[in-house]
């Protein structure tokens, strides 16, 4: 038993100090004022304050901290994109996630598991080749495996899927993780904290103060608070707060849904994700099967459930595993995905200054986490993107440069 | 020592059906009707399973699968719930999660080292160092989790069953059945559903020392039995709530999908836990477990009780132990002015002693913490929540008998997307504003008195009957409270803790404290935290206790605490039960038994099975497909179609509708001529492709791709909306049949079968006519996508085996050979045709594709052509183009999606097609390269697998220039 709990146990201290400050008086005006206390929000701010200086930050949050998709992302961590700019990026994510429990000193269970994506069809497989060979280029470990790999990493798997869709091939990517999400929200929150960022839960924004398209404040449900810098990571809500920007983006939000099993003992040592069957699962550190499934098809802003989905989703979950008939789902839960075109982020500067977007974060928020904190940190601070997002950028639907990853979106969406 | 009573007139067991059952090994006895724990609790068994994390031993707390404490295993399935699951003859049963058995569990030191385990410990250690992680995690895992899955397990799919109803009542007990008996006379369609076995709520234990309840359950059912407009289901639980009254009814068999016009939501409450330590011990229980395996199953909790109550059920309680003989030492009462109702008089007449203001402090175990050998008892202040430990005194018992509080069954009604308001008189959420439709009566509602109950569900059921149309007097309900079913905080401070508020994650009072000082102080973080209400009872008997202590340690009234998210299921739901038998549709074209009896090896083509080539004996299967392509450019060969996407676009506007869709022109079109059709999205990017034939002025016939069609369709319907033209849309796919005769020989062939003039003249490339083929009308058309000279004849999808058949006969002499998909791609690629999907991805263009020829610009609009625009303007970043290796290439093979690299290192494009074509004698493909190198010639470099480079040179399509027949 590590001697960190012993210590713990015997201190008289315990319990930990507080992991941030229940703030609910803010100042009159900060350096910064970032909006959606989620992982992204919350990493952007740590980064402001740990690689800026700029400590004199207030994180809004409508809710409570990584309550929006930080919490209802099945947590998957990978970098094997389409496009070398989108592997780049979310290499340089999953680098930065592999010392970050020892960074923020909470341990995140940044699980490295292995990710397969199954491929039931010879021209699915192709896109995998696709995928294969731009993660080689740019040297991400990523390659195309027969169904014989994926037996020996998965041999509870039934490679024919019940008959109905037998697997052809699979997408192999070594570093693909599982986090604790929700810690990863607390982790940088208590960091960001700890260097004097101010984190008001419970505090919606209500308008923001744009004055000769320059921004000089945003109005909140405690009261209006003066700055020059303003950053929106609030995903499903994008749309609301690029309203009151009067910014226009090509963002359209999705419910993407999800549930989790009852706990049982590991058996799932790796990731998979099927696109033909709209499947992804892992097995948490707690025991339970994650899963996922597609898009909903439809355009809505609600956080509800459907029946169809789940059904759906078990339906191919048995095709995969047979065995797992009586085994029972416990929970069910959507989220609002920020869709774009290309199904890449929207990340930098707008045409409003002083106003920063962190956006479009659909289905592939979670694992961008420290990335895009780090790098929407660094536009703040600069005013300017740095090279790694700047394909990202919100000009690329007008100039029609975009950044296609839709082939590696995890399941056909 | 058995615990089981003579027989009871309330009981559930089968006398005359005894069976046996094995447990850990050991043989028990029990009878038809007794579920697994009811059966080992009569028979004496205390340690019924394990507590997830500290292995502490457990009994019964709910009996109402409100609780997890009883997992069992029986070597085909696991996690199975002891607490409802009716024991079967000759089961052989073991506890999940031990480690030597449940009376050896190995792990059991666990909870002795509980203190260096605490709220989130997994958080603080074991990240460091990095390298130690794994090693960590291995252990972690391997100690979480509860049953092993069995790999055998047989793959059951239940059926799924869809039914209406006006109104569907959830809850089958008082209140639910007498809004069901005053619902059923106006007659509107009604489903009553509950969990349980049998109906009847708690009019089937609570008894209260009367035989009251009985007779009244026993009236309900034998009136309600007269209306056959009324069904009742029982074993059949409401697993969520979705949009529109959709509600999923679970039973063993499968699940019923009822859409119900109206829904009376009667579902009860779940009865709290008090908090203190040991409360988790075999033999401490909840009021309603007691009087569950009283009534129901005829056995006694426990032989001498220590009745801890803070309300009105516990007295009650106290009444059936007294009635079953079990010795009641004491009532203890949390509340300083006790209880208010006559049973006092009644239980103090029998003499128990009932102290008020008083708390259970801590239970002391018996041997191996196997059960329970006595209460410390003290007195207890409301106010500051403690207890006063001067006046601390010991019963012995074997049994504590816990009654404080209850929390609605409101799952469904949030799901439905309830308002609820805390009321403090009954210290319970109760709905205060229903969506339509939705309706909640009884204990979820937060009425308690049985009378007052059987009111409120005559008041719901009125309300339900005048929200469906009919004309009902109104009920009204006398809500009032003598005293509060609930107690505010019943919550007992002990400094060794172990007083347990959550029994799935053994969470327990300063484990919220610890939470809520690290920052985790609203209820959703604190939830996250803790994991309180995450196990698989989902909070049922520990959310409402995590909010009232949320609530006293940040000093807010309960109400501003809220709760968490209910979210479906309410009871966790079986995969095989969701899944259902799982279908996956597929479509057959009506040549597919032909097919099949020649050995065609398929392939899924969206929703379609195609043969992708004809198995020949002796030959590969890449020498299969030679010989097919082979026989296509020498003499003849034909491929089933049918499966194409065949849209009739109709009307006056039918034109103007196609310009607007696709990006050709089409108002210029000559009737009995095709055009090329393409379909971009809005941003300009290539979705699909096909042919356009005019028919008539007003009427255009398309083709679109096997994979796309019901999405061309489904856009083709949409765009019609918005633009509200004059047109008529049919999507007649799998109303033809369809065939593509092509090769040399192809003419001579189909000549014999046609009086239509097939030469050039009379049928030029492009033509397309009505005529007859072997005498079945049909729709010819000369195109030439795999071969200069073919004919694609669309028939009725049930002639479509005929003219197959008289091609094949009539073209045997020539070498007509049928072909396949995989074959298909091949002679188009001879052809030098780009296929939409392989060749392009989720962004091309078509000036990438180089497919600008296809586009109309000057047209005023087409879908994608804004985009068009703009793009036009933009250099292009990479062009398709056709290319050949070198004549002789042997070596490494090129694989689809090998990059293209510039002299620079970068990705300049990728290989979307290659194929040896054994007519042109060399590899032929088609890759995206530098648009600044795509002459007739220029050289490019193929990055093979391995890591070399490949070159190869941009060639002049079509790659055969095979002379049509003259």
């Amino acid at each position: 038993m590590p001697l960190r709990l012993l210590k713990y146990a015997l201190s008289r201290k315990h319990p930990a100090p507080r992991f941030f400050r229940d703030c609910t008086e803010p100042k009159k005006s900060y350096d910064a004022v970032i909006i959606g206390g989620g992982g992204h929000g919350l990493a952007a701010a740590y980064y402001l304050a740990k690689d800026h200086g700029i400590t004199n930050v207030a994180v809004l949050e409508k809710g409570y901290i990584g309550g929006g998709n930080t919490g209802r992302n099945t947590t998957i961590v990978r970098s094997n994109y389409l496009t070398p700019e989108g592997v780049n990026f979310y290499d340089a994510s999953v680098k930065i996630y592999e010392g970050l429990s020892e960074e923020l000193d909470i341990n995140l269970f940044y699980s490295t598991r292995g990710h397969f994506t199954l491929a039931h069809t010879e021209s699915a497989l192709r896109t995998m080749r696709w995928r294969a060979e731009v993660n080689k280029h740019v040297g991400v470990d990523s390659y195309v495996v027969g169904p014989d790999e994926i037996s020996k990493a998965c041999p509870q798997l039934d490679i024919s899927c019940s008959g109905k869709a037998p697997i052809v091939g699979a997408l192999y990517h070594g570093p693909g993780s599982i986090a604790r999400h929700d810690a990863v929200a607390w982790g940088y929150a208590r960091g960001a904290d700890s260097m004097g960022v101010e984190i008001f839960q419970n505090t919606e924004v209500t308008g923001l103060d744009i004055q000769s398209g320059k921004i000089k404040g945003v109005h909140t449900s405690r009261g209006y608070i003066a700055t020059n810098k303003v950053l929106s990571a609030v995903a499903g809500f994008t749309p609301r707060i690029t309203n009151m920007a009067g910014v226009d983006t090509p963002i359209v939000i999705h419910p993407l849904q999800a549930c989790v099993s009852e706990p049982m003992k590991p058996w799932l040592n790796t990731i998979l994700v099927s696109g033909s069957l709209h499947v992804y699962v892992s097995q948490s550190s707690r025991g339970e099967l994650v899963m996922g499934s597609s898009l909903d098809p439809y355009e809505v802003h609600s956080t509800r459930s459907s029946l169809d989905f789940v059904e759906g989703l078990t339906s191919h979950m048995l095709d995969m595993f047979p065995f797992l008939s009586n085994v029972k789902i416990v929970r069910q839960w959507a989220g609002m995905a920020d869709m774009t075109p290309d199904f890449s982020p929207i990340m930098g500067t707008t045409p409003v200054e002083g106003f920063y977007l962190d956006a479009g974060w659909g289905t592939w928020g979670f694992k961008a986490t420290p990335i895009s904190g780090k790098t929407m940190a660094a536009t703040m601070a600069n005013d300017q993107a740095p090279e790694l997002i700047k394909p990202f950028r919100l000009s690329r639907f007008e100039d029609y440069d975009l950044t296609g990853e839709k082939g590696a979106a995890s399941v056909g969406h | 020592m058995s615990k089981r009573l003579p027989q009871r007139a309330s009981e559930w067991l089968k006398r005359d059906k005894p069976i046996s059952f094995y447990f850990e090994g050991q043989k028990y006895q029990a009878y038809e009707g007794d579920t697994i724990s009811s059966a080992l609790w009569a028979a004496g068994e205390t340690v019924l399973g394990r507590s997830f994390k500290y292995h502490r031993p457990r009994g019964v707390l709910s009996l109402a699968n409100h609780d997890v404490n009883v997992m069992l295993a029986d070597g085909t399935d696991t996690n199975m719930r002891g607490d409802v699951l009716p024991v079967q003859d000759g089961m052989q049963l073991t506890v999940v999660n031990t480690d030597g058995g449940v009376k050896n569990d190995k792990k059991r030191f666990i909870d002795a080292i509980s203190s260096i385990l605490p709220v989130g410990f997994y958080y603080k250690a074991f990240h460091t160092p990095r390298s130690l992680f794994p090693f960590w995690e291995n252990i972690i895992r391997k100690s979480a989790g509860l049953g092993v899955v069995n790999f055998n397990y047989p793959r059951e799919l239940k059926r799924k069953l869809h039914t209406h109803c006006d109104l569907l009542i959830i809850g089958a007990g008082p209140t639910g059945l007498t809004a069901a008996l005053m619902a059923a006379p106006h007659g509107v369609n009604i489903i009553v559903v509950d969990e349980n076995a049998q109906a009847g709520g708690s009019l089937s234990y609570d008894l209260g020392g009367s035989d009251e309840s009985a007779k009244r359950l026993a009236d309900l059912l034998a009136e309600l039995a007269k209306y056959p407009n009324v069904t009742l289901r029982t074993g059949a639980y409401a697993a969520g709530y979705y949009t529109d009254h959709l509600i999923p009814i679970v039973e063993t068999t499968g699940i019923t999908k009822v859409r119900a016009k109206a829904v009376i939501v009667a579902s009860g409450a779940f009865e709290q836990p008090p908090v203190f330590r040991n409360n988790d011990l075999p033999g401490v229980m909840l009021a309603t477990a007691a009087q569950r395996l009283l009534a129901r199953y005829a056995t006694k909790p426990c032989e001498s009780a220590v009745v801890f109550a803070a309300n009105k059920q516990g007295y009650r309680a106290a009444m059936d132990l007294l009635d079953a003989g079990v010795t009641v030492k004491a009532i203890v009462d949390l509340r300083a002015e006790g209880e208010p109702c006559s049973l006092v008089d009644a239980i103090k007449s029998r003499g128990v002693a009932i102290y008020n203001g008083a708390c259970v402090y801590e239970v002391l175990p018996a041997a191996n913490k196997f059960g329970v050998k006595g209460a410390v008892i003290c007195s207890y202040d409301e106010a500051s929540a403690k207890p006063l430990l001067h006046d601390r005194f010991t019963l012995a018992c074997d049994g504590i008998i816990m009654s404080a509080g209850w929390a609605p069954a409101a799952a469904l009604l949030y799901q439905a997307g309830t308002g609820m308001r805390y009321e403090k008189s009954a210290e319970q959420f109760v709905p205060a504003k229903l969506p339509a439709g939705m309706f909640a009566a009884g204990k979820v509602n937060g009425i308690f008195d049985l009378a007052q109950r059987l009111q409120d569900g005559a008041r719901a059921a009125s309300e339900a009957l005048t929200y469906l149309g009919k004309q009902v007097p109104s009920v009204t309900v006398d809500r009032e409270y003598i005293a509060s079913p609930s107690h505010p905080y019943p919550m007992v401070e002990h400094p060794k803790g172990k007083n347990f508020v959550d029994f799935d994650e053994d969470i327990s009072i300063k484990d919220f404290v610890h939470a809520a000082q690290e920052g985790f102080d609203n209820i959703e973080l604190m939830k996250r935290f803790t994991t309180v209400g995450m196990g698989p009872s989902q909070g049922k008997h520990s959310n409402m206790n995590a909010i009232r202590i949320l609530a006293r340690i940040r000093q807010l009234p309960v109400e501003r605490i809220g709760t968490t998210t209910a979210r479906p299921f309410f009871h966790p739901t079986p995969i095989g039960h969701l899944a259902g038998r799982g279908l996956h549709p597929h479509r057959l074209t009506t040549l597919h038994g032909w097919h099949e009896a020649h050995d065609a090896e398929f392939t899924d083509v969206g929703v379609w099975k195609r043969p992708a080539w004809y198995r020949r004996a002796g030959l590969e299967k890449q020498q299969a497909i030679y010989e097919e392509a082979l026989a296509v450019r020498k003499a003849a060969g034909m491929i089933d179609v049918g499966t194409l996407g065949k849209l009739e676009v109709r009307g006056p506007d039918a034109a103007e509708f196609l310009e607007r869709f696709y990006t050709g022109s089409f108002k210029t079109q000559k009737i009995g001529r095709t055009r090329y059709a393409l379909l971009l999205d809005e941003a300009g990017v290539m979705v699909d492709d096909g042919i356009a034939c005019r028919i008539a002025e007003d009427y255009f016939y398309i083709t679109a791709s096997t994979t796309n069609a019901a999405a061309v369709y489904r856009e083709m319907q949409r765009w019609l909306q918005i633009w509200q033209l004059d047109v008529g849309l049919v999507n007649v796919t799998g109303a033809y049949g369809g065939i593509n005769l092509a090769g040399p020989a192809a003419r001579g062939i189909l000549s014999r079968l046609t009086l239509r003039p097939l030469d050039d003249a009379s049928l030029p490339f492009g033509a397309v006519c009505d005529t007859e083929i072997a005498g079945v009308p049909a729709r010819l058309i000369r195109v030439g996508f795999v071969s200069d000279l073919a004919f694609e004849m669309h028939v009725p999808a049930g002639s479509a085996q005929h003219v197959w058949n008289a091609l094949l006969e009539n073209g045997a002499a020539e070498g007509l050979r049928p072909f396949g998909t995989d074959t298909q791609r091949l002679l188009r690629l001879e052809m030098g045709n780009h296929l939409i999907g392989q060749d392009t991805d989720g962004l091309t263009q078509p000036f990438e594709a180089g497919s600008e020829g296809a586009i109309q610009f000057e047209k005023p609009f087409f879908i994608g052509q804004r985009s068009l625009q703009i793009i036009a303007r933009k250099p292009l970043n990479k062009r398709l183009v056709p290319f050949t290796l070198s004549e002789g290439y042997q070596g490494e093979t090129i694989n689809e999606c090998n990059l293209v690299i510039g002299a620079d290192g970068n990705i300049k494009g990728r290989v979307t097609s290659i194929a040896f074509s054994p007519t042109v004698g060399r590899f032929i493909g088609f890759a995206y390269v530098d648009p600044a190198n795509v002459a007739e010639g220029a050289a490019f470099n193929i990055r093979t697998d391995s890591g070399s480079l490949v070159m190869a040179r941009v060639a002049a399509t079509p790659f055969v220039q095979l002379q049509s027949e003259a």
